[in-house]
């Protein structure tokens, strides 16, 4: 082959079809956006935090516990501040805070901080510079949503526990702060000199102690040797910069790469554009082919002539898509923004550039290829006999190495973009079975429509419907990448439409919609006597004991963790601390999956051990059965149970759940807090209740469910949005092919309205017939879309998620009726030209 | 310069064998002018094909200046055909996406080795004789039947072939446009000492050649020298 040849002849050859051509090559541009888009935002993200990871961390390094640290590392603490290094101390739990002056209470995160924390990086306040001054009094500094959900304002007074604080303003940023989670879980800073004033700390509630260093780097790291052991013991946990700058650039680049393969989707898409419409192409080109041939030009110089055009257009198209990427990246900041722990600069990367017309050329020469086989494959006999059909088939062997490419391609891409060599490998099968599903459904929607449509439709339906039909059509291509798009969309509505549903409160009588925490035991009887004073119906209480575990079958953690022959049960299982609680039934989010429940009337006979029933997930962590031994640390008394049964949770509602739960008559008498629900439909009630509560019992901690569901729909309809920007990508790269579609059969629509006016039709039938052709197009997709998304959503609710599955058919009828529209739309936007021309101008036309 | 030796072809239609060429046995002296003659579906264009090996006779041998056509590749075939042959369309089969200057220059440039300003001297040349020197940047569609087929006719001189094969040149063409490309491609035939094939049904073009070969049924019946023009 010589190159230059092809590559002039190719040149040349482009001349008539460059502009169309580059059409059909722009559906992969949108493909190409979005993965610049996604991955120039990723690299960004990481250059980011590398930037930012100090500030973002506000120390060098920070230690942390579930509980107050205990003497001994208190000492090494004491030591190493002896040596002047610089240490601070925050910590944090959930409170009640009070507005006395408008009644109004609210959960909130209360962090009592000591010492100059942060030590990098700034916390902005309003009025400015508070930060450094305010310790000094009885104030606090409160997130903007504390004021707004209290109704206070700067000035007010808070009461929290005990005590009562002066709110001097509020923290209008801080260093790591995604501003959707301080609007979830507000803040309240306090000076900790004041923290033992609220009484908030007693037996049983959840706190966090963190100390924070200053420490150059390589210090930081010999710390943490040294005292390796002891941190160990006391399960205190550690995070370093560099820990902190790998775990968000870790979380937030699977985040991206996660949005990229749903923008991946738009580019495969584009790919079976482009094959599509080189389809036509190649049906147009048959005839110089042969020529080419004939006049003594080889295969393979046929195959270049075309390929290289596919390719330097497949170059244009990726061009194009590189610039979108570019631009839309500037918006991804906005559409990801609130997740965000910190502000992602905007710079151009060069490497997801280079990748993305790599990638852009790349898909188009392979998409491009199979039908371009056809091209090459022709039988140079053609230029002397027409009625000798071109379609030159390709070997076996051709065809083999071709498809082969386009799987090895698929996959290549997708484990490329896939955060996990899994999710790569899945995703390439899930696009494979996908696209053969929606070629099914569009297949047989498309005989039903051919096979069933009613004869005696009007004239005008019936042309429009055989349309579809016509030769070289590419209705099949059409149908595939719209609802492809539409697909993606529907089944993500129809997933986050399920979960929220069954998030959302049940309206009967019995469920929760208020809970009260860290109720102490001598303020049991209190408590219940203000819900009934408020007139409110109390829904149970739950007690709630704290325990760990300290031997699994007679023997100690420590040696299980360490054991080789058995199978190790997972860290995390065996160090946490469990909150159990003891009843005698199953409630109704639990069913029993092996072993038997304890009944009241069938009390333990004398010397048995206590029964458990262990949640079933939980028992696989540990490589426990029923029948099993595990003795809890019970606050310091040892306590040894025998599992009796395994329990399948579902973890999803808003109800207390449990991983072990006791028989009765086991605990009862250990140290416990208890937990008390109840229900009142009224809002501002249930507001009252919570106050009162909270000003008779400062350390009881109440949740009104309905703010946490709303909070669960704000991020929910956050990460949806996310997904469904990415997503749109894909509806695009249809509307584009479409577009293609629409102009590769310019010619043939011409020549078909100029028929039939000169045969009588008017340019209105002519244009209904066009309208039902497009309306037919869109109804197919979408129902091809809409179809199998019903079917995804229905897996993804019952298995995934182990939800009640609800078809949401009027918001899914709602996306068909919007696609047939809008495909209509283009479609007749696209074919005015071809209802302007005259007969007579058209004829002569064709006929030169 | 071209030997055909016990030639068939046969064609699977509609499932079933359909001989279309049967007993071929000719052959053809270097600058003999040969027209080729028979009713429609005798046989002339898929004989044409085969002689210039555009596809493999089920039977049968074809030499091509001394080149066994059955023993060569698919692109060793076409290499000898950009080398060696020149081809006249009935349908003119100009490449649409191409200039006048840019068709003619087609083969020169698939035969290679000619540097770029010889190659297009020589196709501007052609054109020139042809009677088009002044329509080289024209476009196939901006061209009449008749000048299409001027185009195709110094298209098919350009790489100087050893042999030239014309598949009803005239078809297309009013009589007094196609007796002026013929004049055209005898006197080209002449100048350049060109075999030349021709298939026609026309009995006064296929007057002009020295020798004419009647198929009738996929088989010669007729082979006879002529004074020729």
């Amino acid at each position: 082959m010589r190159l230059p040849f092809a590559l002039t002849l190719a040149w040349r050859d482009s001349r008539g079809s460059r502009r169309r051509l580059a059409l059909y090559l722009g559906s992969v541009s949108l493909g190409v956006a979005a993965l610049v888009a996604i991955n120039s935002f990723g690299a960004n993200v990481a250059t980011s935090v590398h930037a930012q990871a100090r500030t973002l961390l506000g120390a060098d390094l920070e230690l942390r516990a579930r509980a107050p640290f205990p003497d001994s590392v208190e000492t090494v603490l004491d030591s190493v501040r002896r040596t002047g290094v610089p240490l601070a101390r925050v910590t944090s739990f959930a409170s009640m805070v009070l507005a006395p002056r408008t009644g109004r209470t609210r959960l909130v995160e209360v962090r009592a901080v000591a010492g100059d924390f942060p030590f990098y990086g700034t916390v902005a306040t309003e009025p400015p510079g508070l930060w450094n001054t305010f310790r000094s009094a009885r104030a606090v500094l409160v997130d903007p949503a504390v004021l707004v959900y209290l109704g206070a304002r700067v000035g007010d007074t808070l009461h929290i526990g005990d005590a009562r604080f002066v709110a001097a303003g509020v923290v209008t940023g801080a260093p790591g702060d995604a501003g959707l989670w301080t609007a979830i879980g507000p803040r309240v800073f306090l000076p900790a000199q004041y923290l033992a004033e609220t009484n908030l700390l007693r037996f049983g509630s959840l706190a966090q102690y963190r100390a924070y260093f200053q420490l150059p780097e390589d210090v930081v790291q010999r710390f943490l040797n040294r005292h390796n052991a002891l941190f160990q013991r006391y399960s205190i946990g550690n995070e370093t910069v560099a820990e902190q700058e790998e775990d968000l650039t870790r979380t937030l680049g699977r985040l991206a790469r996660y949005l990229g393969l749903v923008g991946l989707v738009a580019l495969l898409l584009g790919g079976l554009g482009v094959g599509s419409a080189v389809n036509v192409f190649v049906g147009e080109k048959l005839d110089s082919a042969a020529l080419l041939r004939c006049l003594g030009a080889r295969q393979r110089t046929v195959l270049a002539v075309y390929l290289l055009q596919a390719v330097a257009l497949g170059l244009v198209g990726a061009g194009a898509g590189v610039v979108l990427g570019v631009l839309v990246q500037a918006v991804l900041p906005m559409v990801l923004g609130g997740l965000l722990p910190l502000d992602v600069s905007v710079t151009l990367q060069w490497s997801p550039i280079v990748a993305g017309l790599g990638i852009g050329v790349g898909t188009a020469a392979l998409f491009a290829l199979p039908p371009l086989l056809r091209l090459q494959a022709v039988s140079p006999l053609r230029a002397l006999r027409r009625e000798l059909d071109g379609g030159g088939r390709a070997t076996r062997l051709w065809r083999l190495a071709v498809y082969g490419a386009l799987c090895a391609g698929l996959l290549a891409l997708s484990l490329w973009q896939a955060p996990r060599r899994q999710v790569g490998f899945a995703f390439a099968g899930a696009v494979l079975v996908t696209t053969g599903l929606l070629w099914v459904t569009a297949r047989s929607l498309m005989w039903t429509m051919r096979r069933w449509f009613p004869r005696r439709a009007s004239y005008v339906v019936r042309q429009g419907i055989a349309n579809l039909f016509r030769p070289r059509n590419q209705t099949t291509a059409v149908i595939l990448a719209i609802g492809f798009g539409v697909f993606l969309i529907a089944t993500l509505y129809v997933v986050q439409r399920n979960l929220l549903d069954q998030l959302a409160l049940d309206s009967r009588p019995d469920r929760p919609n208020l809970v009260f925490f860290d109720v102490q035991t001598d303020q049991r009887d209190g408590v219940a006597q203000v819900i009934a004073a408020h007139g409110v119906s109390a829904l149970g209480i739950t007690p709630i004991v704290p325990a760990r575990i300290a031997l699994l079958n007679g023997r100690p953690t420590d040696s299980l963790t360490a054991d080789s022959l058995h199978r190790v049960p997972s860290r995390w299982a065996v160090q946490r601390e469990y909150r159990h609680t003891y009843r005698d039934t199953l409630v109704s989010s639990e069913r029993l999956t092996a072993g038997a429940w304890w009944k009241a009337s069938t009390p333990q006979r004398a010397g048995a051990l206590p029964r458990i029933s262990v949640e079933e997930e939980l028992a696989a962590e540990l490589g426990v059965r029923v029948g099993d031994r595990i003795t809890w640390n019970v606050q310091g008394v040892l306590v040894e149970t025998q599992i009796a049964s395994l329990r399948q949770v579902s973890w999803a509602r808003f109800e207390p759940n449990f991983f072990v739960v006791f028989e009765p008559g086991v605990l009862e008498r250990a140290p416990q807090t208890l937990v008390l629900l109840a229900r009142e439909a009224d809002a501002t009630r249930r507001a009252e209740l919570q106050r009162d509560v909270v000003l008779a019992y400062a350390n009881v901690v109440s949740i009104d469910l309905t703010l946490v569901q709303q909070a669960v729909d704000r991020l929910v309809s956050k990460v949806t949005l996310a997904i469904r920007f990415m997503a749109l990508f894909s509806i695009a790269s249809g509307l584009v092919i479409l577009v293609g579609a629409l102009a590769a059969s310019r010619l043939q629509r011409i020549r078909e309205a100029v028929l039939l006016k000169t045969i009588g039709a008017r340019a209105r039938q002519v244009r209904r017939i066009f309208l039902t052709e497009y309306c037919a197009w869109g109804a197919l997709a979408a129902l091809t879309g809409v179809l199998l998304a019903t079917v995804a959503g229905w897996a993804l609710v019952t298995q995934l998620f182990e939800l009640r599955f609800r078809l949401p058919t009027l918001a899914l009828l709602g996306v068909w009726a919007t696609v047939v529209g809008l495909v209509a739309a283009v479609g007749v936007a696209n074919s005015r030209a071809a209802l302007a021309k005259t007969p007579l101008a058209v004829l002569r036309e064709l006929s030169e | 310069m071209i030997e055909a030796r016990d030639l068939e072809q046969t064609y699977l239609s509609g499932g079933r064998p359909l001989t279309v060429l049967r007993q071929i046995n000719v052959a053809i002296a270097p600058r003999e002018f040969v027209a080729v003659m028979g009713p429609s579906g005798s046989g002339k264009t898929t004989l044409l094909g085969l002689l210039a090996g555009l596809d493999r006779p089920s039977r049968g041998i074809v030499r091509l200046d001394g080149e066994d056509l059955g023993s060569l590749s698919e692109d060793a075939r076409a290499r000898l055909r950009a080398e060696k042959v020149g081809f006249v369309f009935q349908t003119f089969q100009l490449m649409p996406t191409l200039t006048a200057l840019e068709n003619v220059l087609v083969p020169l440039e698939l035969r290679g080795g000619a540097n770029g300003a010889a190659a297009e001297a020589r196709a501007r040349h052609l054109l020139g004789r042809v009677g088009l020197g002044d329509r080289l940047d024209h476009y196939p569609a901006q061209l009449s039947g008749g000048e299409q087929q001027r185009v195709g006719v110094a298209r098919a001189f350009a790489a100087e072939p050893k042999v030239l094969l014309a598949d009803e040149p005239t078809g297309s063409l009013d009589a007094d446009t196609g007796r002026a490309v013929i004049d055209l491609l005898v006197e080209l035939n002449r100048d350049a000492g060109t075999t030349l094939v021709l298939v026609t049904h026309d009995p006064a073009l296929a007057a002009r050649a020295g020798r004419v070969i009647r198929l009738a049924g996929g088989a010669i019946v007729a082979d006879t020298r002529t004074e020729g023009s």
